[in-house]
């Protein structure tokens, strides 16, 4: 055969026609490994609509059976949701940490259970296009009726590792025409700590679990073989064989249901009603978003920890409103950290905007893909909001919860002009899981790892007329359970000594102020291996702000008392059955005592019977001009021990009589006036403000990642370790090094030597010293 | 026609300027940012957010690390009105939070045809229901309709 220049390509290596198809046969038949598809995972917009949606709507759709096929759908998800709760094995499930939804064939979520988790509309779209594009049409896998998915790595699709997935398809003639699907929030996954969300995680192996989407149900049967090798990659086998079983359960539950709607309004209604459903909430929210006004609302977080040192990493956000575009970029952000486990992949931080947008902007609409569908989001890969594939993702919540902030926050905005709301204006959600995670050996000699439910206690934002709800909610799920901590205590052996007790002073301070957090103490007893975990950022910067001149949430430490037995103290003196953490802490009462406090990245740490973990959950965010706050809701406040004398006086400027609370009105109006005169005498004009405050650098002795000001997002700043010492770099995100972060006890020790070094040069001691 | 754009904030689109809503200072250019015709003060955050346990024993205490965070406090320079907070690390440039289209803020509410000041409240419900007239010409904030 005689090769044309066309046919052998050139001396520069293009590829001719005929060599490039060699090339991409050669490479059809020879797929080393279907890892998570760009494609895929980096959209976030609903499927076109495929011939056969064409075909069933052009059949005509009534809005009104639209609308009675999605009513029942509603009740059967609700039905199914509760059987989760009601039947799962997971703490999570019981305290609503699930959805149950119903998709179209291509996997576009079009409703979901009206309570649980939001943010599951806006991810498990990844995965059925995964399973529709790999797995439909490969002869060792398929999908046939009965079958049943499983997944639970968010590189996948998912909102974080810790939960997994059944994914059903709903068959008709070998055709599949829509998909059911249950999520729960599992809990252990066989991390490189108990609990399924590792603050340690250094790899993405140490995150645990990595399930692709496999087909875990064949037929209607539960492959046992797969079950067993899930069973034994986690450290709960029990919970992995029970919730498998609630999912399918609640999944076949609601199939049952679309099979009698199918019955009754025929198969082309029920695939048309699923369809529009997307795309009129896709229209909706472009409707929406055209009411608001034209603009740029910038809102851009610092968060302080790895959870294994302190740094301060950017989450920048810009919000542009254009006609009826919104555009999302999060230029800025700074780098993923390859040896910690804050990152997040981009489709779990798009799944907390999807949070926002469908609890905090329009809860009132269907909860489906389609809501976060027409929004544009700007990212660049390998940001620690949009982590690469090699980086560990075991606390990804640290990143996606900060998407949630920058869109709840940065609404109260872009929404405040608009004459028709859908919610209310309202300051910030608390963004942070303070809570304890825990793993070991119960009471009942069983291998467990968890999380309480306290968890779901974040202090609601303050409204614009109202104060905000204590410990209300979770960001992520609006009907959330705070738990019974006697039902926990009879499966894990730890009691909660203090449970529930809301902290003075931890308040957003404002006109309405955040709703509270409360305080946790607890000590493992009666177990022969036990350890706590906490998994939070902001104990040195605040996690959340406030709104309109109303103040964030304070910092939270994490506090420690080892080397002692709280049983045995309180069993030979019970009046020492008086616990606070401020008591404990600034009283260190019990002799013998180690008093530690520390940021709240605490990796798993062995508990001793009676050593004392002590926690609080955090603030909503405060609104308005503390001075403007009634006097008589700051005095209702001192009364009830939530505020301190200090903070009425030097804060919200209110004169009171201490024995009665009475406030005196004259000389509160009078301080008032003062305190208002102050602020103008001490304020600088913010062009000067500007030339004092600002530097051109983040300062030197700070650990800082991002963009510095918002004139240049484009250029980043971090600190890497290449040599000896840490070094600062700036750059655009794709030039700058690596970024890992030398373990902090090697730093420790490197201190260590060195000053034991200039101790001997100072007292003239010889030492040799052999590596 | 002044559009009420935050809690203490209007937007005047005759003179484009930002207005404060409790006092009717003008702040500047509508254009700009609003922060331009502030006051500015540079807080530290242990002053606001006191610390619970002893921070002469301890690091990590309730109050945020002066270090790390600061709180820029903007007031109105003329009825010292505290219109917006801001945490920042140290020396970090304020953040310009807001920039709007005037051009099309003024088009939008001619085609809606109602005084914003009337039409708009804080949301859903009665109690979100507020007077955005100027206090400071003697409005108060209560329900008007």
């Amino acid at each position: 055969m005689t090769l044309t220049t066309n046919d052998t390509g050139n001396a520069q290596g293009i590829l001719s026609t005929q060599e490039q198809q060699w090339v991409d046969k050669f490479m059809d038949e020879t797929t080393l490994f279907l890892g998570p598809d760009p494609e895929i995972m980096r959209s976030h917009q609903i499927h076109e609509r495929t011939a056969y949606e064409d075909e069933c709507i052009a059949k005509g759709v009534s809005p009104l059976e639209t609308d009675r096929i999605r009513k029942r759908l509603a009740g059967s998800l609700d039905e199914a949701f509760e059987m989760c709760e009601s039947m799962g094995a997971a703490p999570g499930a019981k305290w609503a940490d699930l959805s149950v939804a119903v998709y179209t064939a291509e996997g576009d979520v079009t409703y979901l259970s009206n309570r649980g988790v939001i943010a599951f509309s806006a991810v498990l779209h990844h995965p059925i296009r995964y399973i529709m594009k790999n797995w439909k049409d490969e002869p060792t896998v398929g999908i046939n009726p009965g079958d049943g998915f499983f997944h639970n790595d968010s590189r996948y699709g998912m909102v974080h590792n810790t939960d997994q997935s059944m994914l059903v398809p709903v068959m008709r003639d070998g055709q599949i025409i829509a998909w059911v699907g249950a999520t729960i929030h599992e809990g252990e996954n066989g991390a490189c700590e108990p609990g399924g969300m590792p603050s340690g995680s250094e790899t993405p192996f140490d995150d645990g679990l990595r399930a692709s989407p496999i087909k875990i149900v064949e037929g209607g049967h539960l492959r046992r073989d797969l079950l067993t090798f899930l069973q034994h990659s986690t450290r709960d086998p029990k919970l992995m064989l029970a919730d498998i079983k609630v999912k399918m359960g609640a999944v076949r539950r609601v199939i049952e249901s679309v099979d009698r709607i199918i019955e009754e309004v025929g198969q082309e209604a029920f695939v048309a009603a699923l369809r529009v459903t997307v795309e009129n909430v896709e229209a909706e929210v472009r409707r929406r978003i055209k009411e608001l006004p034209d603009g740029t609302v910038t809102f851009n977080q610092f968060m302080d920890s790895t959870l294994k040192e302190n740094i301060l990493i950017k989450f920048a956000c810009k919000i542009t409103v254009k006609g009826d575009r919104l555009i999302v970029d999060l230029t800025g952000t700074g780098p993923e950290i390859l040896n910690r486990a804050i990152n997040s992949p981009l489709g779990s931080t798009k799944a907390f905007m999807t949070q926002a947008i469908l609890s905090y902007w329009w809860p009132d609409l269907p909860r489906s893909t389609g809501a976060l569908s027409p929004i544009e989001v700007i990212s660049e890969e390998h940001s620690w909001a949009d982590a690469g594939y090699d980086a560990p993702v075991g606390q990804s919540l640290q990143g996606s919860f900060r998407g949630f902030s920058a869109l709840q926050t940065a609404y109260a905005k872009l929404q405040f002009s608009a004459p028709k709301k859908y919610s209310n204006v309202i300051a910030p959600w608390f963004n942070q899981i303070n809570d304890f995670l825990w793993g070991g050996t119960t009471q009942h000699g069983e291998q467990v790892g968890n999380l309480c439910a306290d968890l779901n206690g974040m202090g609601g934002g303050a409204k614009a007329f109202r104060d905000g709800e204590d410990a209300v909610a979770p960001l992520f799920c609006a009907m959330a359970d705070i738990a019974e901590q006697e039902v926990m205590e009879e499966e894990v052996p730890f009691l909660q000594l203090v449970s529930k007790r809301l902290v003075r002073d931890n308040q957003g301070f404002g006109k309405y102020r955040g709703g509270m957090g409360y305080e946790m103490i607890v000590a493992s007893r009666g177990t022969p291996n036990w350890g706590f975990m906490t998994v939070t950022s902001g104990s040195k910067f605040s996690s959340i702000t406030g709104m309109f001149g109303g103040y964030g949430c304070p910092a939270y430490p994490l506090s420690i008392v080892k080397g002692i037995n709280i049983y045995d103290i309180i069993r030979k003196d019970p009046s020492q059955f008086d616990l606070s953490i401020e008591r404990i802490m600034n009283e260190q009462p019990y002799e013998g005592g180690s008093y530690q406090s520390a940021h709240m990245g605490l990796q798993f740490d062995v508990a001793k019977e009676g050593e004392l973990y002590m926690i609080s959950q955090g603030s909503g965010g405060g609104y308005g001009d503390v001075l403007e706050r009634d006097p008589e809701l700051v005095a209702a406040d001192l009364q009830l021990d939530r505020i301190s004398a200090q903070v009425a006086t030097d804060l919200y400027a209110v004169v009171w009589n201490p024995e009665t609370f009475v406030v005196d009105v004259q000389a509160t109006e009078a301080a008032r006036v003062e305190a208002r005169k102050r602020r103008i005498a001490r304020g600088t004009p913010f062009r000067e403000f500007i030339k004092e405050f600002v530097t051109e650098e983040p300062p030197a002795d700070l650990l800082y990642y991002g963009s510095w000001g918002q004139d240049n997002d484009e250029e980043v700043f971090a600190t890497h370790w290449g040599g000896q010492e840490p070094q600062r770099v700036k750059g655009k995100l794709s030039e700058i090094p690596l970024v890992m972060i030398p373990d902090r006890r090697v730093l420790k020790i490197e201190a260590q030597n060195k000053r034991i070094r200039e101790l001997e040069a100072k007292y003239g001691e010889t030492v040799v010293h052999k590596s | 026609m002044r559009v009420p754009m935050t809690e203490y904030l209007y937007i005047d689109l005759s003179t484009e300027q930002w207005v404060c809503r409790p006092c009717g200072h003008n702040l500047g250019d509508a254009r700009g940012s609003y922060k331009e015709g502030t006051l500015v003060f540079d807080r530290d955050p242990r002053e606001i957010h006191p610390p619970i346990i002893d921070p002469e024993k301890y690091e990590f205490t309730f109050s945020p690390d002066p270090a790390y965070c600061r709180i820029l406090e903007y007031c109105c320079p003329k009825c010292g009105t505290q219109m917006e907070t801001e945490y920042l690390p140290p020396g970090h440039p304020p953040t310009i939070d807001m920039i709007w289209d005037i051009d099309a803020l003024r088009t939008q509410w001619e085609e809606r045809g109602e005084d914003p000041e009337l039409v708009v409240d804080y949301g859903p419900g009665e109690n979100a229901v507020t007077d955005m007239r100027s206090t400071h010409e003697g409005h108060h904030n209560h329900s008007h309709r």
